[in-house]
């Protein structure tokens, strides 16, 4: 007898529907899985074979077949385990075949018949929605996030025995009760820990509020990295979409602790060592990479010019587009790689540049500078130096925690978001120098200022737009609707490009 | 008038022999004594087995071809017996037959008189910060004079100096090591192009020339005998700029220096030279004192602070007094703001100049 089971196969960041097809019929006892399976696939006969047995079902002494189909599509992981339990279950008339039109199945099995964990449940789920079926079995571990998808009945199930009941027509079980979450308040560092840097603070306000990309420069130990660390306190909470699209990936990516919508925005920190594909994402079968971890969050280069400048060129094109297409042969997978970019790096190669003991020359510096050059520095909106704080910053009072700084980043984004309804962007680091002389209105000071600025070369043109653009922002975090002189005063304290003396008539 | 054949000839044999020069160099020849031997005594001193050969193509030098390259370059040729040839270079006995001058020749004319005022800057290619801004003053407030600032492009303070006096104008002259219409060092090539677009590119080899080693100290002797007094800005013991203030001194001309700290290595050349004798230059009303006579002109200083507004007065003070960085200045992120304002409008007036690891410096 031939059973159809349901069940769904991750491919990039998506599910793709599976029928698996189990034939029973008479001949040497055998079982054969066939449909490009990987490994995992191929181990699942033993797997499927003992749970059987010790759940206490019969494994039938018959010649099985099982195909996964379409055959076209290569199948991974240990997914397909219940699947094929269920179909030879079915087959060999153990169970019925009619509950299989309403439900599909998800899960790996262990020897004893539990089901395990699965990665990117979130993605069948929505998968299971999209394709039109009512219900969808899976681990008890995993149900919550499936339950995230509305118009999908859930069923979390811990042993095959209850899958078996499922399929007889018993109720499903409750689902679970949400895992008691840690108060969101004390485990995030905040930015009231932080004394001195007062710049950096500011700018990394600045940063958050248009969503542009940062250049910390300053020698090793001065707390870049703690800084950076905590703008993810000040950024706007994730919206329920973005929520979403971020426990998908860190569901796919098998980083997804908890059953719950991750509910902090990403802080991804690659070493520097990293490969073009950990930083973008490849492999055979695509996996994601930094970039699209760091969706709807902060992706943070430590040590910028350290990384390879193939990794670095690779992350022009997600820094663009927002996405990063990955082709395989005939295949291609998109990953979503919206996030902000903080870099850090020495301000020259012995860390010491503008102290009396910094031993660079200026062909030292420029050599430094060159290899940070090209693909990133353009797509750097701030520059903030972070030299190592004085004795007395130290002392002083702590600072404005980070909930205070977020309100106003809040209202700021309010602002942007207002301006640029209608124009699909949200951000004024989105900015086009077209949507910069339509809707960026300087004030006649503020002007003047601007045209000194490029006249005596310390602007370049393409300066311009990016001090345009955060000077947007710091009046938004003002409220201010036009830009002021020091709005573009402070914009050009924080400007990336350094003029270098010998270059001033350059 | 256009260059004489001889000293375009003389010009060709240097820049056929300048391998063998090098390779003379190795032996210990001193390159003064080279330069000043007569054509066919450099010949027979340097060329070795190739001497026949290297005699015949001497002779058989084309001087309507060499003009012609000179045009299509656009080069001007200026030889030791055109009267627009720098009166003060003459005096040594191994100035160059012919300067190619790329850009204004009129900028080499100011030179022509003897009494003619012009300074040479020269320093180290790996000066400190400090260093840089004294050289970029001293260069501004010289050409803001009208003194012309002679300098060899090389990275560093002649770039520095060369980039002051061009914020002002000019005037400023540029001796280099390879052809006049090629920027050695490759990195400096937009203050080249600056540099011949408004002033003047001089050397004593011809269009498309790329420098041996040999040709920078040569350059030097050139730079030492154009300026009326060298200034030394930074110098290690070693520095090649020291070579350059010898020279000058011995053709009689003043040697200044600017004194440096005496707890490192990177001044101990220019201090010593101040230990030795030459004039302590502080900025570049000390240089015009100099050069010009006491209380001929006044150094140009820019805007004067008491001008500003009181809240730009007080955060220039507060730099002043060492509060150099943002994080000095402002204890909470919106003071830092504000201060990042101001300062981005002091740099902006000209009073500071955002240095290495975000400091702010006081221009001069």
């Amino acid at each position: 007898m031939l059973a159809h089971v349901t069940t769904f196969t991750i491919d990039g960041l998506s599910s793709r529907r599976i029928t698996v097809e189990v034939d029973l019929r008479r001949g040497l006892p055998a079982f054969t899985i066939v449909g490009r399976g990987d490994a995992a696939v191929r181990e699942s006969r033993e797997r499927v074979q003992t749970a059987l047995v010790n759940a206490g079902f019969d494994f039938p002494q018959r010649r099985i077949t099982v195909n996964l189909a379409p055959a076209h599509l290569r199948k991974v992981g240990p997914g397909f385990d219940l699947a094929t339990a269920c179909g030879v279950l079915v087959a060999s008339e153990q169970l019925p075949a009619a509950a299989l039109e309403r439900w599909a199945v998800f899960g790996e099995l262990s020897l004893g018949g539990e089901l395990r964990h699965c990665r990117g449940v979130l993605s069948v789920a929505e998968g299971a929605r999209g394709a039109g079926i009512a219900g969808l079995i899976v681990p008890r571990e995993c149900a919550r996030e499936a339950a995230l998808v509305d118009g999908l009945e859930v069923a979390g199930v811990t042993h095959l025995q209850d899958v078996a009941a499922i399929l007889r027509g018993e109720p499903p079980p409750e689902l679970p009760l949400a895992a008691a979450q840690p108060s969101a308040a004390g485990a995030e560092p905040d930015l009231a820990d932080v004394r001195g840097h007062a710049a950096a603070i500011s700018a990394l306000t600045i940063a958050a509020a248009g969503a542009h990309n940062i250049l910390l420069s300053g020698p090793p130990g001065t707390g870049k990295t703690m800084l950076a660390r905590r703008t993810i306190s000040i950024l706007p909470p994730l919206t329920r979409g973005e929520a979403i699209a971020v426990t998908r990936i860190h569901s796919i990516a098998g980083r997804h602790v908890g059953d719950e919508l991750v509910r902090q925005r990403p802080f991804r920190a690659p070493h520097h060592t990293i490969s073009p594909a950990g930083l973008v994402g490849g492999g055979s079968l695509p996996q994601p990479g930094e970039a699209t971890l760091a969706h709807h969050g902060i992706l943070f280069l430590d040590e910028l010019s350290e990384f390879s400048r193939p990794a670095l060129e690779a992350l022009r094109q997600p820094l663009e587009d927002g996405v990063v297409a990955i082709v395989r042969g005939q295949h291609t997978v998109r990953f979503p790689t919206r996030f902000q970019l903080i870099a850090s790096t020495n301000p020259c190669p012995c860390g010491m540049a503008g102290d009396d003991r910094c031993r660079c020359s200026e062909a030292d510096i420029a050599r430094h500078r060159r290899k940070l050059s090209g693909p990133l520095l353009d797509r750097m909106d701030l520059l903030v130096h972070m030299p190592r704080p004085e004795a007395d910053e130290l002392e002083r009072a702590v600072g404005t925690p980070s909930h205070e700084v977020r309100a106003s980043v809040l209202e700021a984004r309010e602002r942007q978001a207002h301006r640029l309804a209608g124009t699909g962007l949200t951000t004024n680091a989105e900015l086009t120098p077209r949507l910069l002389r339509e809707l960026v209105r300087a004030d006649g000071a503020a002007t003047t200022l601007l045209r000194l600025a490029y006249a005596r070369g310390t602007l370049s043109a393409r300066g311009h737009g990016r001090i345009l653009r955060v000077a947007r922002t710091i009046a938004d975090l003002e409220g201010s609707p036009r830009v002021r002189a020091h709005h573009v005063g402070t914009a050009l304290g924080l400007r990336e490009e350094q003029v270098l003396e010998g270059a001033v008539a350059a | 008038m256009i260059a004489c054949e001889r000293c375009l000839r003389r010009t060709a044999l240097v820049a056929r022999l300048a391998p063998h020069v090098e390779r003379a160099r190795h032996e210990r020849r001193r390159l003064r004594e080279l330069l000043a031997l007569s054509d066919h005594e450099l010949i027979a001193a340097l060329a070795g087995e190739r001497r026949g050969a290297i005699a015949r193509e001497h002779e058989a030098f084309d001087a309507a071809r060499a003009r012609e390259h000179l045009d299509a370059a656009s080069i001007e040729a200026v030889c030791r017996h055109d009267e627009r040839y720098p009166l003060r270079l003459l005096q040594a006995d191994d100035a160059p037959a012919v300067l190619h001058v790329a850009g204004d020749a009129g900028r080499l004319e100011m030179l022509a008189a003897p009494d003619a005022p012009a300074v040479a800057i020269v320093g180290a290619r790996r000066a400190g910060a400090d260093g840089l801004q004294v050289a970029h003053a001293l260069g501004r407030g010289l050409a803001a004079a009208g003194v012309t600032v002679i300098s060899g492009m090389a990275l560093g303070v002649d770039s520095a100096a060369h980039a002051g006096a061009l914020e002002v104008g000019g005037p400023t002259v540029t001796v280099l090591a390879s052809g006049a219409d090629v920027p050695y060092p490759a990195s400096k090539r937009s203050l080249h192009r600056e540099l011949v677009r408004t002033q003047a590119a001089v050397s004593e080899m011809p269009p498309g020339f790329k420098p041996f080693r040999w040709c920078f100290p040569a350059r030097n002797r050139t730079i030492a005998g154009l300026a009326s007094m060298t200034i030394v800005v930074e110098a290690t013991e070693r520095s090649g700029s020291l070579i350059t203030a010898d020279l000058a001194q011995g053709l009689g001309r003043a040697v200044g220096a600017v004194p440096g700290p005496v707890t490192g290595p990177r001044c101990a050349g220019s201090n010593a030279l101040l230990r030795d004798g030459a004039l302590v230059i502080r900025n570049a009303q000390d240089a015009l004192d100099e050069a010009l006579g006491i209380g001929v002109a006044t150094a140009m200083t820019g805007r004067r602070p008491d001008e500003l507004k009181p809240a730009l007065r007080g955060l220039l003070r507060r730099v002043e007094d060492g509060h150099d960085t943002v994080s000095a200045l402002a204890a909470t992120p919106a003071e830092a703001q504000h201060a990042l304002a101001g300062l981005s409008e002091l740099e902006l007036l000209g009073f500071l100049r955002r240095g290495p690891g975000g400091r702010y410096l006081r221009l001069l």
